[in-house]
């Protein structure tokens, strides 16, 4: 009896994180399709920096204050379209200026970013390695890169901005792994936390490649 | 300095200050990783970086 509860337990355990993987990327996927339409319906209707910087911030108020409540009930689910829409919502003006000045670009930044997130996620889930260990770096590289850009508001130094969109991309792709490796192990349990995590990842990996590609175009 | 600049600095000042707490108790929990976990990492990095590089030559 003994025998059989040893044996069926992790096999509970692996169809249970077998089960938020799947959620958390399907989530993932719909979200990303939800906010490319926010994205899109911004640029069409061309909304203005303030428009974009306040859905940011309502995003962002939901992200910590909504979303952790609601997670664990059925209304995560609308809280995570309502986030995701509105982010996908703010980056329009950023958008819009990049399409006029050279449309390659965006498709560059696009494909490139659904190529990393692919990748590392691909990495992380067939080799199955464990990256909790990349918890301190990736956060002492969030805490760097916001005080940096924070003083770059102000400085408006070029090779301060190129070089933290370049430490964006590093981070976020570390989170990636950090993030997918949690999922795999069973350190996160819930698809909709997880989402938001990775949804995060993948909209600041893109807007970074944005700026990077945008500033080594000749255009 | 328009007011665009200041909502953005304070945005991400308030960030600053929500992710401070929760860095400071990641790093204390999270393991030290091994010589070859570090490796396992900085290869697929390379790869990033590479691939980086890659886009940018070809915008």
């Amino acid at each position: 009896m003994q025998m059989n509860t040893a044996v069926t337990r992790p096999q509970e355990a692996i169809l249970q994180t077998n089960k938020v993987i799947r959620n958390t990327y399907i989530l993932l996927s719909m979200t990303l399709i939800f906010s490319g339409f926010t994205a899109f319906l911004a640029v069409v209707s061309g909304i203005g920096q303030g428009t974009a910087l306040i859905a940011t911030i309502a995003a962002i108020v939901i992200l910590w204050f909504v979303l952790p409540k609601t997670a664990n009930t059925g209304a995560g689910i609308p809280v995570i379209f309502a986030f995701t829409g509105l982010l996908g919502f703010g980056l329009g003006p950023v958008l819009s200026y990049y399409l006029s000045v050279n449309p390659s670009i965006v498709m560059s930044a696009l494909g490139g970013t659904g190529v990393i997130f692919l990748g590392l996620s691909g990495y992380a889930l067939t080799t199955r390695k464990d990256f909790s260990f990349l918890g301190g770096f990736v956060m002492v590289g969030m805490l760097v890169v916001l005080g940096a850009a924070i003083l770059n508001i102000f400085l408006g130094i070029p090779a301060l901005f190129l070089a933290v969109n370049a430490a964006i991309v590093m981070i976020m792709s570390a989170f990636i792994l950090w993030e997918t490796s949690t999922l795999i192990h069973g350190g996160q349990t819930n698809y909709i936390m997880a989402t938001a995590g990775l949804f995060l990842s993948i909209l600041n990996m893109f807007q970074a490649l944005l700026h990077l590609l945008g500033a080594f175009s000749n255009d | 300095m328009d007011w665009i600049k200041i909502g953005s600095a304070v945005l991400m000042g308030a960030m600053l200050i929500y992710l401070f707490p929760r860095a400071k108790q990641t790093i204390e929990n999270s393991p030290k990783g091994t010589m070859k976990e570090w490796m396992g990492f900085i290869l697929p990095m390379a790869a990033v970086v590479l691939f980086i590089i890659l886009l940018i030559a070809l915008v």
